[in-house]
């Protein structure tokens, strides 16, 4: 049953006793599936209480280079998913993992990028409780991707919602800003920039459920994943009809991330955070939110950063450290490096 | 054509291209030296110069810089004490 | 950040805008009558707007966004010639990303990278070279896009492919000169320029003396300035100090990064690799004489236009702009972006009609950006 191969081929997606092989020697190990059927058969308690609702989420994870200071596509694929959970007040219960493997891709990546997952998992509390394998042509897939689903339980009475955000409310993010970002960035190579910087790619789940103990309140939160803070404030701007204002000053970054930013002509603002949340409060729970989150390794570094406003609403501005304002729009394709 | 940003060399890499290592705020990246050069490249380690498209283009001058930053500086001290003599004519002539 | 930070704190600027304040009122410049500074290079104009110095002076000082965006003045046709030459079999297109979206007659670069086409972006003409070097059987073929500032780049990349002797590297040259649009514009009877603030990073090439035209016949004051925002306020300050003051001179204000006769090492490279074309199209103003820079017949072998016989050496081509697009009117100072009839309808950021939309530092993409208009329509 052992795998003797180094590299994946076409055979073992052909659903035969190479795929098996696969499948027994690179995942259930790992994961350890409760079950071998097709589908697991699951239960918790939580969700049959009444007024708990189930929450469900899925995301797919392309990132090139598939290994980066700071995580890997695995790592990206259980706290991006869990992340989507927990922001919406969900406790995250299992994930689904479906892999497109690229064929040639090393099945030594694999056994890492599922030891990975499985360490993230197992931290964030979640187990990985079904999924897939293909493999496809080479060229067709950037070595590999990563597709994960993930159900949660809402327990009675938390509404998160970005519409009811108030003018007052305030803005806080659990952390520095552009780390993942930049780190992908530099990772390329094609910029051919070194920076000593990892990704912040980290599971938010025990966070959240850390500042809605402190701050019932909270009104809503989003991850600040493709897009940044800025696209994050502006969806939630929008929702609600309300006006934001961030405070240019406050906006917590990291030198080097800074440094790469002014090299490339690229705004923080916009850079992609995989651990990284935006979370609006009532400004009487305001501080304990903020306290919840500094008890928290994830969110040692958590800070306010604006407030919802009734001026100029859907719109995201942004006080200047000159005194000034300027307008923080959605972004616009993707953000090019720039000499001018 | 003007993304320019200030780095400081920190090493050379390659004497015979003219290459160094320039640091950004902690970022790193090979620059080409050919335009700040004068003489053996050594002496370029710990200088300053300005940044732009993977070439140090022109050494920072820490005395001018120096100037700029001391004539503002003198410029905010001269406005302040134009503010304080303005507004200590105002009180005195409320006074009156 | 050493160099960068001092030079961006607000208290120094509380002094400026007091100072440029009482300066606007005794020239008497208001609101309806204000003192017109041109801003010459894109990069300024991306300083104004990111820290909102436009809303910040004295409302007596109007700032007029110049010509000095290479992107924005690439003309439609030279994005359709790199297009065709990316699609040439073999060939690796290298160029930096502020020219991926500038829209072409059929397409930009962006999308002619998504129909297939192996287009790349670089930080440095250094890095299309080392993809030359690793890549012997493809042909290497980068964009040298540009005023003066990048020029010195793509020269020293050229001499050292000539040392190397590598066969598969080549320039689309599309590198411009400041002074001669800003003769022209000063010769257009309808400017109304009061000063200039001097591209600082093409000046810390070419030097302060090329400006003294400005001064000189055209009685204008012009301040070489730096690029953080007490730069450019005290830059604007000595603009209108001059103006008070009734004089006109080439002042420097980036002293600490430009040197009065520019760089020997850039200038020289420039002079060996580069002469200049007799005429060169600019999108906006047309054709002005001596602006642009072609590759000189002895690094001919690195010249993508004589490469795949493209561009100006096969002779002139007809450059139509896109309908309705008010690019050149903009861009001379004549119109602000607001006045555009196609400013948010038939020309945004997502569907740019014209380069100053496209491009980051152009003044329409600044303005939606930064919100110029938009707030100032509230």
């Amino acid at each position: 049953m052992a795998l003797r191969d180094r590299l994946v081929t076409l055979a073992h997606g052909g659903g035969g006793r190479a795929m098996r092989d696969l499948i027994d020697t690179v995942f259930v190990p790992v994961f350890k599936p409760p079950g071998m059927e097709d589908q697991a058969r699951l239960m918790d308690a939580a969700l049959a209480e009444p007024g708990a609702r189930l929450a469900f989420t899925t995301d797919s994870f392309v990132v090139t280079p598939v290994e980066f200071p700071g995580g890997d596509i695995g790592t990206l694929a259980v706290c991006g998913t869990v992340n989507d959970l927990a922001v919406g007040g969900a406790r995250p219960l299992w994930l689904s993992a479906a892999f497109i493997i690229e064929e040639g891709c090393e099945v030594e990546l694999l056994h890492r990028v599922v030891a990975s997952m499985a360490r993230e998992a197992a931290g964030a509390g979640v187990r990985i409780v079904t999924g897939d394998t293909k493999v496809v042509g080479r060229g067709s897939a950037d070595r590999l991707f990563v597709t994960t689903a993930g159900v949660g339980v809402i327990p009675p009475g938390r509404d998160l919602l970005a519409a009811k955000v108030r003018p007052g409310d305030v803005a806080i993010v659990n952390g520095v800003l552009g780390d993942h970002g930049a780190t992908i960035l530099a990772a390329r190579g094609d910029l051919a920039l070194e920076a000593p910087l990892q990704s912040d790619c980290a599971a938010l789940g025990h966070l959240m459920e850390a500042v809605l103990a402190a701050a019932p309140g909270t009104v809503c939160a989003r991850d600040c994943t493709r897009g940044g803070l800025a696209s994050a404030v502006n969806e939630i701007a929008a929702a609600a009809g309300v006006g934001v204002v961030l405070d240019e000053e406050a906006l917590p970054l990291r030198e080097e991330v800074r440094g790469m930013c002014e090299i490339l002509g690229l705004d923080p603002l916009y850079l992609a955070n995989e651990g990284t949340l935006v979370a609006f409060v009532p400004e009487a729970q305001a501080g304990a939110a903020l306290a919840a989150m500094r008890s928290r390794p994830e969110g040692r570094g958590a800070v306010a950063v604006g407030r919802a406003v009734s001026a100029h609403p859907g719109q995201v501005r942004m006080r200047t450290v000159f005194g000034g304002s300027r307008i923080v729009d959605m972004l616009v394709g993707e953000q090019l490096p720039r000499i001018c | 054509m003007c993304l320019g940003i200030p780095g400081r060399i920190v090493a050379i890499t390659d004497e015979s291209r003219q290459m160094a290592m320039a640091e950004i705020s902690g970022v790193r990246r090979e620059v080409n030296v050919a335009c700040i050069a004068e003489g053996p490249l050594e002496v370029l380690v710990g200088e300053w110069a300005l940044i732009h498209v993977g070439f140090a283009m022109s050494r920072i001058d820490e005395g001018e810089a120096e100037r700029t930053l001391q004539a503002l500086r003198d410029l905010g001290e001269a406005q302040e004490a134009l503010e304080a003599m303005t507004q200590g004519q105002q009180s005195l002539e409320a006074a009156r | 950040m050493k160099y960068a930070s001092e030079f961006r704190d607000p208290a120094l600027a509380r002094a400026l805008l007091a100072r440029i304040a009482e300066t606007a009122d005794r020239i008497g410049a208001t609101r309806a009558k204000p003192v017109h500074i041109m801003e010459i290079c894109g990069g300024h104009t991306h300083s104004i707007f990111r820290y909102g110095l436009d809303k910040l002076v004295h409302e007596g000082v109007e700032f007029i966004h110049g010509p000095g965006c290479p992107v924005c003045v690439l003309p439609m046709a030279r994005v359709d010639e790199c297009v065709e030459i990316a699609e040439r079999p073999g060939v690796i297109f290298t160029t930096f990303g502020d020219a991926m979206r500038v829209p072409g007659h059929r397409k930009s670069l962006m999308q002619a990278k998504a129909a297939g086409c192996d287009i790349r972006m670089v930080y440095s003409p250094l890095d299309a070279l080392e993809l030359a070097r690793r890549n012997p059987g493809r042909e290497v073929v980068f964009f040298g896009l540009g005023f003066e500032t990048t020029t010195p780049s793509t020269a020293l990349s050229i001499q050292a492919a000539a040392r190397e002797g590598l066969a598969n590297f080549s320039v689309f040259c599309n590198h411009i000169t400041v002074p001669e649009p800003i003769r022209a514009l000063l010769n257009d009877p309808d400017m109304m320029l009061d000063g200039f603030i001097g591209p600082g990073h093409v000046s810390m090439v070419i030097g302060t003396h090329p400006y003294d035209f400005i001064a000189e016949d055209y009685g204008k004051p012009i301040v070489v300035a730096g690029f953080e925002p007490t730069d450019l306020l005290q830059s604007v300050l000595m603009v209108l100090t001059q103006i008070v003051e009734g004089r006109a001179a080439v002042e420097n204000q980036y002293a600490r990064v430009v040197p009065e006769h520019g760089n020997p090492v850039s200038l020289a490279a420039i002079a060996d690799v580069y002469e200049r074309r007799p005429s060169f199209e600019w999108r906006g103003l047309g054709e002005i004489d001596a602006s642009g820079l072609r590759i000189r017949p002895k690094y001919k072998a690195f010249d993508a236009e004589e490469k795949f016989g493209i561009g100006y050496a096969t002779g002139r081509r007809e450059v139509a702009e896109p309908e309705g697009c008010a690019c050149g009117a903009v861009m001379t100072g004549r119109i602000k972006p607001t006045a555009c009839p196609q400013f948010g309808r038939g020309c945004t950021p997502e569907m740019p009609l014209g380069a100053l939309m496209v491009s980051s530092e152009g003044a329409c993409a600044a303005y939606w950006q930064y919100g110029g208009a938009r707030a100032a329509a509230e």
